[in-house]
């Protein structure tokens, strides 16, 4: 007798129940995996950023800013190969829901430590040549239809003011990972600028990046550079990138630990609708494991019966889960692009689904089997559902 | 005649296992319900107290924060001399011109940074702030490296507890004082005095200036003449107002977080409960046909069903509420994205937060029972008495 057909026919005996069981699950499924999608879109600036790169910034707090004359001091150090500089300018594009990042850098020592914006030669010489041109990622240009030429105009909020600038190239990320929706510009047109307006503003610089010789040498230079600058009135604060773009992240930490809660909520959720269906489908087949076992099966193959059913649901589920995971993220990555620029489902993710659905199809018929494969045969047989 | 409740109670009582799978998927789906309303509540508890309606923040034009704006002196000095501001006890207008930075200090037990803000204030601060009140120690006196620490920042970040001292800008700054500020964002500050602070971070100007109207209705003028001259790139908020514009994006994620997981939840938590009483039905085919037989119509079974099914939402609503309830013991402290500053807000349970979830759950468990009910109530009498 083929097992395999009698657990299909057991799953298809209450098709309305298995249907409702199965899209629980597929439900269940792509919410987890959606929310560790948020989770990994939260660490994608960490992932993404490189640990042959230092970033200095002023000791108090990124609001305060370093004097422009740190940049020769920097470059003396030894181990310090290449020194770029730029500003967090916070301009708002026509409005506030607009939001994207927005920086003035110094265009030639920017890009050659950030090889993963790909720009064409010519776009990058018309970004060096033009003092009011701008870069902008392929996914922000995407999203208000900016062509190269354009005249961008943003609202300063730190720097007060509107501020014109021209669409000189839009880069693409070399890798998935690279975060495709920044926004930057020549960091002389608003140093001019600020000399203009506010005197005391000027040659202020937000911070600092260092491309290094050596990586594993960073810690090692990123101390000799905060120690030539101590004891002075802007002391330096300076970290791998990764553990700047990380202190960022664990500032927010608390709403990725409850999205992380959630997504195991999810699962129990689910696990009690299932392990429900599982309950009533043993309860209902008492009989028939009696016959079973008067017939002279074992209890392994009874508990088989059960955790075969359990498993083929789940599965199914997942599997429609995972499927449905992919279009989902794509459509909430789109909505959501302002807030998680990156967001594509990992491969980790997907293992973590399956895992999922492993431990949910073996809880919820843990129960029903321990159930079944303890009632005497004749108690089973009398047994009135 | 009408079909006993007890008989749905003695019905789920007899399926114990499936009635307490089923309840607790509803359990956890209002438990996740009641936990976001609750941050929310807490989240707008927090802005309503940090403001007052009577209060004017003036900052530079589209500045968004304290923290972005700049004010030199000489403007400071006119919005200082509008009429419309109020007169304090002492004669004194009520008026504070004060600075507001961020500086990272790290967390206890730990080496996780976060971003603190630190206020400099002036004797008016505390006229223009009454729920503000010290809990420890004494004021900072002006004109000294004094510092006094909300209550939430003194208990979680180094060195900033009452007798602690913190070092910045080449100084040391003592604690003298701890205060509590409610549920205000206040108490997730640091205070000191505002010229010393100006002149240790090299940063001769002013953040903000907050003044008290002489009359509530005066702020269309006021606001007008500050906006309108053209000596001042400034604009004016009502103190209210600019704390709910500053929390405006974290309202906004917690609500669209908020909704689409109880979309998502209770589409599971329904489809449980409709397992359920789909298997109830059918399990009591018989039943069903012998009370048919004595004479109960079809809309007694239908209620008696659908009764059943809501008890199972109640039962999981309430189990979810009571456990949601012991989450007011804890506080949420996270980065706002708008000021890049810590905010602590905790979960804050109300009565509307109550009888929303408890009607949230009879929706549920409503929704999930009506098919199965009709089902039964459309069941015919031979056919189910034959059965079973």
């Amino acid at each position: 007798m083929s097992i395999i057909k009698l657990l299909y026919r057991n799953t298809l005996r209450h098709k309305l129940r298995t249907f409702l069981t199965i899209l629980g699950l597929t439900i269940a499924i792509l919410a987890f995996g959606l929310l560790r999608t948020v989770v990994s879109a939260w660490y994608a600036g960490v992932e993404a950023s490189s640990a042959s790169r230092l970033i200095t910034r002023n000791a108090i707090s990124l609001v305060f800013t370093l004097p422009a004359s740190y940049k020769e001091k920097i470059r003396q150090i030894e181990g310090v190969e290449t020194v770029s500089w730029g500003n967090w300018f916070g301009g708002i594009y026509i409005d506030e829901k607009n939001f994207f990042a927005n920086f003035a850098v110094d265009p030639k020592t920017y890009l050659k430590l950030y090889p993963e914006f790909i720009l064409t030669p010519e776009e990058k010489l018309a970004f060096f040549r033009d003092r009011k041109g701008a870069v902008a990622g392929r996914k922000v240009a995407e999203r208000f239809h900016w062509k190269i030429g354009d005249i961008i105009t943003l609202r300063g909020t730190i720097f007060p003011g509107n501020w014109d600038f021209v669409l000189r190239g839009i880069y693409r990320g070399r890798y998935p990972a690279t975060d495709e929706t920044q926004f930057f510009f020549n960091w002389e047109y608003l140093n001019e600028s600020m000399k203009k307006i506010s005197p005391r503003r000027a040659d202020q610089i937000g911070f600092y990046i260092e491309g290094l010789k050596d990586p594993d040498r960073a810690a090692e230079v990123a101390a000799a550079i905060d120690a030539s600058f101590k004891n002075s009135i802007m002391e330096t604060l300076t970290e791998t990138e990764k553990a700047f773009q990380l202190g960022f992240v664990s500032m927010t930490e608390a709403i990725v630990i409850a999205i992380r809660l959630v997504s195991f909520v999810v699962i129990i959720i689910i696990m009690a609708v299932v392990a429900n269906t599982m309950a009533m489908s043993a309860r209902e087949r008492t009989g028939e494991y009696a016959v079973f076992k008067t017939l002279g099966f074992g209890k392994w193959h009874i508990a088989g019966l059960i955790f075969g059913e359990s498993f083929f649901i789940t599965m199914t589920g997942c599997a429609l889960g995972i499927l449905t995971t992919f279009p989902a993220a794509k459509a909430f990555g789109d909505a959501m692009s302002a807030f998680l620029p990156i967001f594509h489902v990992s491969r980790q993710t997907i293992y973590l689904d399956v895992v999922a659905a492993v431990i949910v199809a073996v809880v919820a018929a843990i129960i029903p089997t321990y159930r079944s494969v303890n009632i005497r045969i004749a108690e089973g047989l009398r047994k009135i559902t | 005649m009408k079909i006993p409740v007890s008989y749905s109670f003695r019905n789920l009582w007899t399926r114990r296992l499936t009635t307490v799978f089923t309840a607790s998927g509803m359990a956890l789906v209002v438990f996740v319900f009641a936990s976001i309303l609750m941050l929310s509540e807490g989240l707008k508890k927090t802005l309503v107290e940090t403001g007052s309606y009577d209060n004017v923040v003036v900052i530079r034009k589209s500045a968004g924060s304290e923290v972005q704006s700049g004010i030199e002196r000489f403007p400071a000095s006119l919005v200082e001399t509008q009429p419309e501001i109020a007169m304090g006890p002492d004669g004194q207008r009520l008026v504070a011109k004060e600075l507001v930075v961020l500086i990272n200090l790290q967390k206890r037990g730990g080496s996780k940074p976060g971003q603190v803000v630190i206020r400099g204030i002036t004797g008016n601060s505390l006229i223009l702030r009454p729920q503000v009140r010290l809990i420890k120690g004494r004021l900072p006196r002006p004109g000294s490296s004094e510092l006094m620490a909300g209550m939430s920042i003194a208990k979680r970040f180094q060195g900033a507890g009452f007798g602690e001292t913190l070092r910045f800008s080449m100084r040391d700054w003592k604690i003298v004082g701890v205060f509590d500020a409610g549920n205000s964002g206040f108490t997730s500050e640091i205070w000191g005095d505002v010229d010393q602070l100006m002149q240790s971070f090299r940063r001769p100007v002013y953040s903000s200036i907050l003044f008290q109207l002489r009359t509530s209705s005066e702020f269309a003028k006021v606001k007008a003449r500050i906006e309108n001259d053209p000596r001042l790139t400034l604009e004016a908020k009502r103190e209210t107002k600019y704390y709910a514009d500053q929390s405006e994006m974290m309202a906004k994620f917690l609500r669209i977080l908020g909704m689409s997981l109880t979309v998502i939840f209770s589409f599971g938590a329904v489809i449980g409960a409709m397992i359920t009483m789909y298997a109830s039905v059918s399990n009591r085919t018989a039943e069903i046909g012998t009370l048919r037989a004595l004479g109960f119509q079809r809309r007694n079974i239908l209620y008696s069903f659908i009764i059943e099914a809501m008890l199972l939402g109640v039962t999981g609503g309430c189990t979810g509420l009571f456990f949601a309830s012991f989450l007011q013991l804890f506080t949420i402290s996270t980065l706002n994205f708008q000021t890049f500053s810590e905010l602590a807000f905790s979960f804050t349970l109300t009565f509307e937060i109550v009888y929303k979830s408890i009607l949230f759950s009879l929706i549920m468990g409503l929704v999930g029972g009506v098919l199965p009910a009709v089902r039964a109530a459309r069941m015919n009498i031979v056919e189910a008495l034959r059965e079973g």
